[in-house]
């Protein structure tokens, strides 16, 4: 199966990457730009079957390299 | 004097020679010895050095892959065991990635790479990478850094002021510390942290491109001086 992990800076944690993406927006002319936030989406194929296992190891990568939880979180969809 | 200095190289450092000739300076010209990262094991040594680079082309995150190189269980438990180890840049990024230092480096506020001169302000003294120096000083290093932009949460950084942890803050030429004064952005203009121990240091800058005049400046000799007055033999 499929897992995706997002990868979002915690709130707090200053994006200037995600600001740059505004400005560049507004320059392009578009309206009503709030705050935006840029992070990254790692897809993983994996040999496991079973949903809950898949999600659980999936987990477990991305706390131990994946996502640095001193200034990252994330979230594990499997599909 | 002779310092058994070890450090440690992954793919993607390039500032080992740098740091190779800060050391052979102050140490009698004794070579450090280079070790790769696939490494399990370490030769008898006084320091680790992490030096400077893009280990692993920077993906993921500065770090994050040298972090999880076989040769930092070493390192971890040469720590562990009360050994000193320094890193340097890229090797502060591996440091925090490795969980051996607290906080995190972000990209720079300004998004920018930064390939500068900057001075920073030693905080304090009780280590034997800032021995060399007076509490207060000045001194000039260099920046080569696009994520320098230090961060912790403030209970972290609360605890490390309250514990003398900071080991250095950009600074102007006068001293002052304020926004104006912070290259990257980093949380209270911090450049340079160390352990509780006073044994692990990180800093952003490069105290080992001024240990020579022909190099435009000295004024990183004293921490390498102060390493090897502290550890040599």
């Amino acid at each position: 199966m499929k897992a995706i992990v997002t990868v979002m800076l915690k709130p707090g944690v200053l994006d200037p990457q995600g600001r740059a993406i505004g400005h560049a927006l507004e320059t392009l002319g578009f309206d009503g730009i709030g705050d935006v936030r840029a992070g990254k989406i790692i897809e993983l194929e994996l040999a496991e079957t079973d949903a809950g296992k898949a999600k659980a190891a999936a987990e477990a990568m991305a706390d131990k390299l994946l996502a640095n939880t001193v200034i990252e979180s994330y979230r594990v969809e499997v599909v | 004097m002779s310092l058994r200095a070890g450090i440690v190289l992954f793919p993607g450092t390039n500032r080992e020679r740098d740091m190779a000739i800060a050391l052979a300076k102050v140490s009698g010209g004794r070579e450090p010895v280079m070790i790769w990262h696939k490494e399990t094991s370490l030769p008898p040594l006084d320091l680790i050095v992490l030096p400077g680079g893009f280990s692993h082309g920077d993906y993921l995150r500065c770090g994050a892959m040298a972090a999880q190189s076989p040769v930092m269980r070493a390192v971890r438990d040469f720590a562990e065991a009360g050994g000193h180890v320094l890193g340097v840049c890229n090797g502060f990024q591996i440091l925090t990635e490795a969980g051996m230092l607290p906080g995190a480096l972000l990209r720079n506020a300004g998004l920018r790479f930064l390939g500068q001169d900057h001075s920073m302000r030693v905080e304090q003294t009780d280590s034997i990478y800032t021995s060399g120096y007076a509490q207060g000083q000045i001194i000039r290093v260099v920046l080569a850094h696009g994520d320098g932009n230090y961060f912790a949460d403030t209970a972290t950084l609360d605890r490390l002021e309250g514990e003398g942890q900071v080991a250095f803050r950009y600074a102007s030429p006068s001293g002052e510390v304020s926004d104006a004064t912070n290259p990257n952005g980093s949380q209270r203009g911090i450049a340079g942290i160390i352990s509780a121990n006073r044994r692990v240091l990180g800093l952003m800058p490069h105290p080992e491109d001024y240990v020579d005049p022909l190099m435009g400046g000295e004024d990183g000799l004293p921490m390498f001086a102060g390493i090897v007055q502290g550890l040599a033999a």
